[in-house]
């Protein structure tokens, strides 16, 4: 009954069974054993490498006062591709309480090359930046139900005190060249734009690590891979130490404030900066969060140049608070002894007169004490005629000068992490000779120079290195803002070209400035000030009141550079300052409170900046 | 006496039962529930046995059906010859009935539902069909290689085909019924009548791709994922994310297992859903992504031997209808077998159709346990017959 003629095409079927079995095993073969790229493409499909951003190193002042430090905040991050299919914009604008049209608009931002640059649908961008973290805790949980919507958090600057802005900075978005510069930086991370923050970028920054996390095929996170094997923590940054003591940063600034200056204190034994202040300021707070490019604006449109940091950008003559370096400089050629009398006539003296009210014949002492105008002008005459007057011996005896006055750090740059410095200036002497002729000038001819007016300028971190010199009685260290870690190089020393032996009466002659001379009302006995005033003639206005000084005298710790823009004499402005800050940081305590607030409310912003 | 002989039957089921068969499906089946556990697998854990996840239902189902097989075994299997067109007749008015009162999940028109229970009566369609065919073939003087004795069994067959492609629009399922004609040739069909019917086939496929027929005349027959499918596999249409995405993935997921795989619940391509519909037609993605080569060889050797042994029954039969009847099954599972893996491997175009015993879903593991059972009562008792 059955036809066993076709029993072997029972055979044939199971030969094609197995036929086609074959087919699979060699193309599973190759898939699973020979093709490497599935693999990958795997791990492409289901791993999304989150960047964990480490927070950043805080800032301490020497005292170990916490300055900065970091606040958490969140951004919501969009994935532009992952969002296209199906997205419940809905729900969406309800979690983050939003209007539809405040949600297109944005959509539309983040996708606009133009107003984005570093936009990909594939790579998540920022929707809405820096919640705070009660904000983002309202939202957080919905967040994670929508495809292509993570929350990342990060850590914006906080600061402890509204000081010290222009020596700590800001941090703010890495622009291209940053991006270009250094493979470390992705689009849309922070560094340090200015001050500390930029100088010490490397170190405050950190490490960033890494997580990698599973996400399914609608791009939501589901979990750490393999228990976070693969993973590795971020390092946080660096913490620095400041060498400024923010409480005399702090009265400082407070006393300068409604002023334009400078204020720079340093210990002259270390070269340590205690404190450097400029005039017009702002808050640290006001350039962090999503207010920072409103505020720098305002910042950078201000008449006023707040940005500057006057403390080294700023360049004035030094006036007579040059005058304890022409001594030096005098003393150290033997143009002069601390005996040498020069005539003074007072207000008819020539080339220079006196403005000054005291006997003549002067010495060297009394003409610092009564900041003499006359008798610095021989000094200077006598040091530059000394060679003879021939043309080419009186252009190399000048270029010796100068080289004197450099050595006290002016004209030139410190190697160190204060950012921004401008140079000041001191002509060569082929510069006069371009502007004047090889023999058309004489001493007569920068006589102003004597009495540190004309064609030198200075900042005012010089000025306190200048009275850190003296203070010292010859070297000076390298001016600084952060302790050394054991990472980085030790200070160096420098030493000026005058002989250790001459200071002593120049210091004698400085402490008599504040006993006797033009420093005498603000001084506090107890705490040996010297320091010399200055007047530096402003062309545009009303003159710079200068200061600088050192105390005590026996054993400095503190030396001090003030300058208070169109104020006056310095005597009057910048003096009082400067004696304040001394006895804050010597005393920390102020003993002259009317003075104080006299200082304080007065103001000497023009209205009308040229 | 009739009872003698039904008692005598029962004894024997046992004793004549195919053991090896059973086990092979009960390996097939224990390891694709394993995998639909694996594929399903999500991060708020739910045990295997928990019927709010598909492991779970589909263990409900594997134990339903050996319930069933358990039953079949002891219904005497000469009610199939006797009722086989009846069964035919209920199953095509089902089949009519089905588009009208179809509960249509994703646009099928294919789901009847009882309660919470929902059953594909397509899938039971192909079994029904085998033992209708089976039944006309055995009549005595029936010879394949006459045209005229054709005409019927192509009906048959013909008829489910064309109310699931045309009606239930389940072009997969209906495409399943091709298989009937590897029965056609085991039972002596012109070779000449095979060429054709390759040459056919060989020609829709040229049509398609060719184009020339109006996109009218396909969109009746295909839905238009269909045909999308059929393109990318074919070349005409480039597309990974697409249409092509299930196979790209799918692919990614095997490959990305290696020789021996990421291990159970290790599956990033599985565990994150990357490939759709993974736990019914692409359930061998994760065979391949979790259990790498070994495990994917595994599963291959097993259906092979399957069919195989299956074959094997076929030829020791005694009688033409048991015959007809086994080698249905073989080729039905033949079919399913080329086709599903083909897919999931990338060789054939997306064509949705179960990878028998293994692919979640209750309509296909009950019937093709149904088809396997009723085979192995009819193996059972051929000693019987030899009598």
């Amino acid at each position: 009954m059955i036809n066993q003629q076709y029993y072997k095409r029972g055979y044939i079927i199971g030969g094609a069974v197995v036929l086609i079995a074959l087919v699979f095993v060699c193309r599973l073969f190759y898939l699973q054993v020979i093709d490497s790229s599935t693999k990958d493409k795997a791990d492409g499909n289901a791993l999304v490498r989150q960047t964990i951003y480490p927070s950043r190193g805080l800032i301490y002042d020497r005292n170990d006062s916490l300055i900065v430090f970091n606040q958490p905040v969140y951004d919501v991050m969009v994935i532009v591709r992952e969002m296209r299919k199906g997205f419940d914009t809905l729900s969406f604008c309800n979690a983050m309480q939003l209007t539809r049209k405040d949600f297109e608009k944005r959509m539309q931002e983040v996708c606009d090359r133009g107003h984005n640059r570093g936009y990909s649908p594939y790579v998540p961008q920022v929707f809405w930046s820096m919640l705070s973290k009660e904000e983002v805790a309202a939202v957080q949980e919905q967040l994670y139900h929508f495809a292509g919507v993570s929350v990342r958090k990060r850590t914006l600057r906080d600061y402890v005190y509204p000081s010290a802005a222009h020596i700590v900075g800001s941090v703010g978005e890495v622009n291209r060249q940053d991006l270009e510069r250094d493979g470390y930086y992705t689009i849309g991370d922070y560094s340090g734009r200015d001050g500390i923050e930029r100088q010490y970028e490397e170190l405050l920054r950190g490490k960033k690590g890494v997580e990698v996390l599973m996400r399914d095929s609608k791009g939501r996170i589901q979990g750490s891979y393999h228990n976070g094997e693969r993973d590795y923590p971020p390092q946080s940054g660096t913490d620095l130490q400041l060498t400024i003591d923010i409480r005399l940063q702090q009265m400082a600034e407070d006393l300068l404030q409604g002023k334009m200056g400078s204020a720079v204190a340093i210990e002259p034994k270390t070269g340590e900066v205690l404190a450097m202040v400029s005039v017009p300021s702002w808050d640290p707070h006001s350039l962090v969060g999503r207010q920072r490019s409103k505020n720098y604006s305002a910042l950078l449109s201000d008449p006023h140049k707040p940005l500057m940091n006057r403390a080294v950008q700023a360049q004035y003559p030094p006036g007579s608070t040059f005058k304890p370096v022409q001594a030096l400089i005098g003393l150290q050629t033997g143009a002069i002894t601390p005996a040498t009398l020069f005539p003074c006539s007072g207000p008819l003296s020539t080339p220079i007169k006196c403005t000054h009210n005291h006997g003549s014949p002067v010495s060297l002492e009394a003409a610092i004490e009564q900041s003499c105008n006359p008798y610095f002008w021989w000094v200077y005459r006598t040091i530059l005629d000394q060679n003879g007057t021939k043309t080419a011996t009186f252009h190399r005896t000048y270029d010796r000068w100068r080289d004197y006055v450099v050595s006290f750090g002016f004209a030139g740059r410190f190697d160190s992490d204060i950012s921004n410095q401008a140079t000041g200036s001191i002509p060569r002497a082929k510069t006069f000779s371009r502007i004047y002729g090889e023999s058309g000038w004489r001493p007569m001819t920068i006589r102003s120079l004597s009495i540190g007016q004309g064609e030198i300028l200075v900042t005012p971190l010089q000025l306190a290195n200048e009275a850190a010199c003296i203070a010292n009685g010859g070297y000076y260290m390298t001016p600084h803002l952060v302790r050394p870690l054991p990472s980085m190089p030790a200070v160096s020393r420098h030493e000026t070209d005058i002989d250790k032996k001459h200071f002593e009466v120049v210091q004698r002659g400085m402490a008599r400035v504040m006993t006797n001379g033009t420093g005498r009302h603000y001084s506090i006995p107890e705490l040996q000030m010297c320091g010399k005033t200055g007047t530096a003639e402003n062309p545009h206005g009303k003159d710079h009141a200068i200061f600088i000084g050192f105390a005590p005298q026996d054993d400095p710790k503190i030396a001090v550079a003030v300058v208070v823009e169109n104020a006056g004499f310095g005597a009057t402005w910048a003096c009082p300052v400067a004696t304040m800050m001394m006895e804050k940081y010597l005393t920390d305590s102020v003993s002259r409170p009317d003075l104080y607030d006299r200082i304080r409310s007065a103001h000497f912003i023009q209205s009308d900046v040229q | 006496m009739i009872s003698s002989s039904s008692v005598n039957s029962r004894n024997s089921v046992w004793k004549g039962l195919d053991w090896v068969t059973v086990l092979v499906y009960i390996v097939l089946a224990l390891f694709g529930w394993i995998n639909i556990y694996g594929a399903c697998f999500t991060y708020e854990q739910s045990s295997m046995f928990s019927f709010d996840n598909p492991a779970g239902k589909q263990f409900v189902w594997i134990m339903s059906a050996l319930v069933v097989g358990m039953i079949v075994l002891l219904i005497d299997e000469r009610i199939y010859d006797i009722f086989g067109y009846w069964l035919y007749a209920a199953i095509i008015v089902v089949l009519l009935v089905t588009p009208v009162i179809a509960t249509g999940t994703k646009g099928s028109l294919s789901w009847i539902a009882f309660g919470s229970v929902k059953l594909q009566p397509a899938e039971f369609a192909k079994f029904v069909t085998a033992i209708a065919v089976a039944k006309y073939m055995s009549r005595y003087g029936y010879s394949v290689r006459s045209w005229r004795d054709l005409v019927v069994p192509f009906c048959l067959i013909g008829l489910p085909m064309v109310i699931i492609m045309i009606l239930q629009k389940e072009t997969g399922s209906a495409l399943v019924f091709a298989a009937f004609i590897l029965v056609f040739y085991t039972q002596g069909m012109n070779r000449k009548v095979m060429r054709y019917g390759l040459l056919a086939i060989i020609a829709v496929v040229c049509i398609l791709k060719l184009q020339i027929i109006p996109d009218k005349w396909i969109d009746s027959v295909f839905q238009p994922h269909q045909r999308a499918r059929i393109e990318v596999a074919l070349g005409i249409r480039e597309d990974p994310m697409g249409y092509g995405y299930n196979v790209a993935q799918s692919l990614i997921a095997i490959g990305s297992g290696r020789f021996v795989g990421k291990g159970f619940h290790q599956g990033t391509q599985t565990q994150l859903e990357f490939v759709p519909e993974q736990h019914t037609d692409f359930i061998f993605c994760t065979v391949g992504e979790e259990w790498g080569f070994v495990g994917s060889f595994f599963v291959v050797a097993l259906y092979v031997f399957l069919i195989l042994r299956i074959i094997y029954i076929a030829q020791r039969q005694r009688d033409v209808f048991s015959q007809v009847y086994a080698y249905s099954v073989a080729c039905i599972l033949f079919f399913h077998f080329g086709i599903n893996i083909g897919m999931v491997l990338g060789l054939v175009p997306v064509i949705g159709i179960p990878l028998p015993f293994f692919s979640y879903g209750g309509s296909s593991f009950l019937s093709f346990s149904l088809m396997l059972f009723i085979l192995l009562r009819m193996d059972g008792a051929r000693i019987n017959k030899m009598r």
